[in-house]
């Protein structure tokens, strides 16, 4: 086993402040192990008094090598490596992978599998909102929304767990549609959740939204503004709370998420505050689409009919020679895309989650990479700290809402 | 009825040390909070209210290692972690014990490469392995009242 | 090709002799490595691209030239369209200007692809490792870089490979 790794404060000299070296300024370790950095992550302050000089994170320490791993495997088994980069939003990670491999090979997912698709990711959204509403106050003090928002969650993983057995890794949308079709009960607990949801998150605004407490923490904390966003990279809420409306969704559309009615919520400061009212609001936002979706929802199969890349259905194969051949080569060997690199896009409730995808021929993907939305995020976060105290610190790397699997994959 | 109608009203109740201590000892575990991926957000979901985990005694996690008895590596140690891993346990007092929770603790889980340790009992001794990508909450539960029998069970010329 | 890409990829292919290809209404321009940062300052300035998605790397081991390709990714919030821009580079410690001076956030991600790869960036402000331990020889990424993969202990070979692993003591 290795030993552990220390910086010196002569390692650290390009980025500390002369004043280190002389002793005026501390310099402090906020280690990996921390109640609220939120996962692994560790970062090295220079305080003048309990102010912040010079703030420097360090990441990789949950580096898994999953896009090392991925290359080893052919495409219907890489898929499971997938879920578990940014565990809050396990079915969007998959959803992307789909997509790049929808694009890459051409293949259409029938409607129906469309609007489920749709109907998943914008539950997987809300409860990954939840779980920030309910961890980030709680850094800042305000501990009864945990116990409140996970109540709500548990409503969610109900119906994670109806349609695909696992709480929160699925692995249920594959490449060409769905695994299998929604039982019947689903419609029934989804409309359940939209009408208990909207009275509970009432009741969320009741305690924080106009709360003296909460506001003199968040108000003017933590700004940045459009144009260092963008120099940055810096996506999701985080942007639109500086009033650029820039959401992937109305951008570059994906899963026929063009035919429902939803707006993007947007707002001017830039600060915590800014970027709690946005989530709240992207929650409603979801439960309107979510509710369109319900309501239109089509009649038909969920899997394109393709069984050069798309495993036919097992009633099938006892009755034709081709759909046992085809189940044979996609479990053996897998299947081969033409050659080609591709990149696909999703929204995700940190920002923009891209894949890039490049194939030789081969069943195994050549090279795949994940843009995830957590590294640029935690990179401009000294621009972010920069003159605050250390507890605001805490309240800064709650509101920008970052997933550690995310960061260092 | 309570302990001391059991025992018939007699005013005193007979034990051995060894039983008393050990019983003494499961009943306010303090785990130390060490949520590293996936399996820590069901390690939250289980300190909620649906399952809940102060009925064990367990309702608060302490973020310092000095007050804390148990350690639940909940999520998969990658190269970098692993020294901070064994620097913590270390700095825990006796008596402590170490859950792993999940597959990749357990044994590497699904990542068989060159970034993730395979199996944290590689760095440190664990009494209780949970399985499960991620475990349920129930699976969580059933682990600890599993580490609470192996506790109960500790003989007196065993402790260090 | 989407109309609003067409100007962009019409001067610069011109200006630097870039190769243009398309796949799935993507196009992607192959330039030569040196002009990396004039593409992208020309790419901000005149045709509002103004977000840098994805800074990248491709190993193309066995063959050594070229043996890399740096991707780009740009992406322009006014028109909604995104760019692929590629730099093949040869040999075994290749290196290539940052993009650092253009767009700040390639900052962090020039420091992933010397951590996994082994590009070496010159004129980045801090080029260390940041995924691997600060000691880690070689570099994962690499198509000649091992997996390493560890044979699973079952009951048939556990007491084989029990000798051999190592174990935490108390």
């Amino acid at each position: 086993m290795r030993e552990i790794q220390e910086f010196t404060l002569e390692d650290l000299r390009t980025h500390l402040s002369p004043r280190a070296f002389t002793g005026e300024t501390v310099v402090l370790n906020m280690g990996p192990q921390h109640p609220s950095t939120h996962g692994v992550l560790r970062v090295i302050l220079e305080l003048d008094g309990e102010v912040i000089v010079n703030c420097i994170p360090d990441v990789g320490f949950l580096h898994t090598g999953i896009e090392k791993n991925m290359e080893a495997k052919t495409y219907q088994k890489a898929e499971v490596l997938t879920d578990r980069m940014d565990y809050m939003y396990a079915m969007g990670n998959i959803l992307v992978y789909c997509l790049a491999v929808e694009k890459l090979t051409g293949l259409k997912p029938p409607p129906r599998a469309d609007a489920i698709r749709v109907i998943l990711t914008e539950l997987s959204r809300i409860q990954s909102h939840l779980l920030w509403l309910g961890t980030s106050p709680m850094d800042l003090g305000a501990v009864s929304t945990f116990l409140y928002t996970m109540r709500e969650r548990e409503m969610i993983l109900d119906v994670f767990e109806l349609v695909s057995g696992a709480r929160m890794m699925t692995t249920y949308i594959r490449p060409g549609g769905l695994w299998r079709d929604v039982p019947a009960e689903f419609e029934g607990l989804v409309r359940e959740i939209l009408k208990v949801l909207p009275r509970r998150m009432l009741e969320y605004e009741a305690l924080l939204t106009k709360n003296p407490l909460y506001l003199d923490r968040t108000k003017g904390i933590g700004k940045i503004d459009t144009k260092t966003c963008l120099a940055w990279n810096v996506t999701g809420p985080t942007l639109r709370a500086t009033g650029l409306a820039h959401d992937v969704r109305k951008a570059n559309p994906y899963c026929g998420i063009e035919q429902y009615d939803f707006d993007i919520p947007t707002h001017t400061d830039g600060d915590i505050y800014a970027r709690y009212l946005v989530r709240l609001e992207e929650m409603r936002q979801s439960m309107r689409i979510i509710e369109q979706a319900l309501n239109k929802l089509p009649y038909g199969p969920v899997r394109d009919n393709n069984y050069k890349f798309v495993p036919p259905p097992r009633s099938e194969i006892g009755v034709s020679m081709e759909a046992l051949i085809h189940h044979f080569k996609l479990w053996t060997e897998g299947f081969t895309p033409p050659v080609g690199s591709v990149y696909a896009t999703i929204e995700s409730p940190r920002g923009e989650m891209g894949v890039f995808l490049e194939s030789n021929g081969t069943p195994k993907p050549y090279r795949i990479h994940y843009r995830t939305p957590s590294l640029p995020l935690l990179q401009a976060l000294p621009l972010m700290a920069k003159g605050h105290l250390v507890a605001d610190l805490i309240g800064i790397i709650g509101s920008i809402d970052i997933v550690l699997g995310d960061c260092d994959r | 009825m309570g302990i001391e109608q059991k025992a018939g009203n007699s005013g005193f109740i007979t034990t051995s040390l060894e039983s008393a201590i050990n019983w003494s000892r499961t009943k306010s575990m303090w785990p130390l909070l060490f949520g590293l991926s996936c399996c820590a957000i069901e390690m939250m979901a289980m300190q909620a209210s649906s399952y809940d985990m102060s009925r064990f005694g367990m309702e608060l996690m302490r973020a310092s290692p000095r007050q804390s008895d148990l350690m639940i590596v909940a999520g998969r140690v990658s190269q970098k972690m692993g020294p901070v891993l064994r620097n913590l346990y270390d700095q825990m007092p006796d008596p402590k014990w170490v859950i792993a929770l999940g597959d990749c603790a357990s044994c590497g889980g699904i990542y068989n490469n060159y970034a993730v340790y395979q199996g944290v009992d590689e760095i440190v001794p664990v009494d209780v392995y949970i399985s499960g990508c991620p475990p349920r909450p129930e699976g969580l539960i059933h682990g600890i009242l599993t580490l609470y029998e192996k506790v109960r069970g500790e003989k007196l010329a065993h402790w260090k | 090709m989407n109309e609003l890409l067409k100007p962009a990829v019409e001067k610069i292919s011109k200006k630097f002799n870039a190769k243009v290809s398309e796949f799935r209404d993507e196009v992607t321009l192959l330039i030569p490595p040196e002009e990396n940062t004039a593409v992208a300052a020309i790419l901000r300035d005149e045709f509002d691209f103004d977000m840098l998605s994805a800074l990248t790397a491709v190993d193309y081991y066995p063959q050594t030239t070229p043996r890399f390709h740096m991707v780009y990714i740009f992406y322009s919030t006014k028109n909604k369209v995104y760019l692929n821009v590629r730099a093949p580079l040869d040999g075994n410690e290749p290196s290539i200007k940052t993009m650092e001076t253009v767009y700040p956030s390639a900052n962090w991600r020039e420091r992933e692809v010397w951590d996994l790869f082994g590009i070496k960036f010159d004129g980045h402000s801090d080029l260390r490792r940041i995924m691997m331990p600060p000691d880690w020889v070689g570099h994962p990424l690499r198509k000649d870089y091992p997996l390493g993969w560890e044979e699973v202990q079952f009951t048939f070979n556990f007491d084989e490979i029990d000798a051999r692993k190592p174990k935490g003591e108390k």
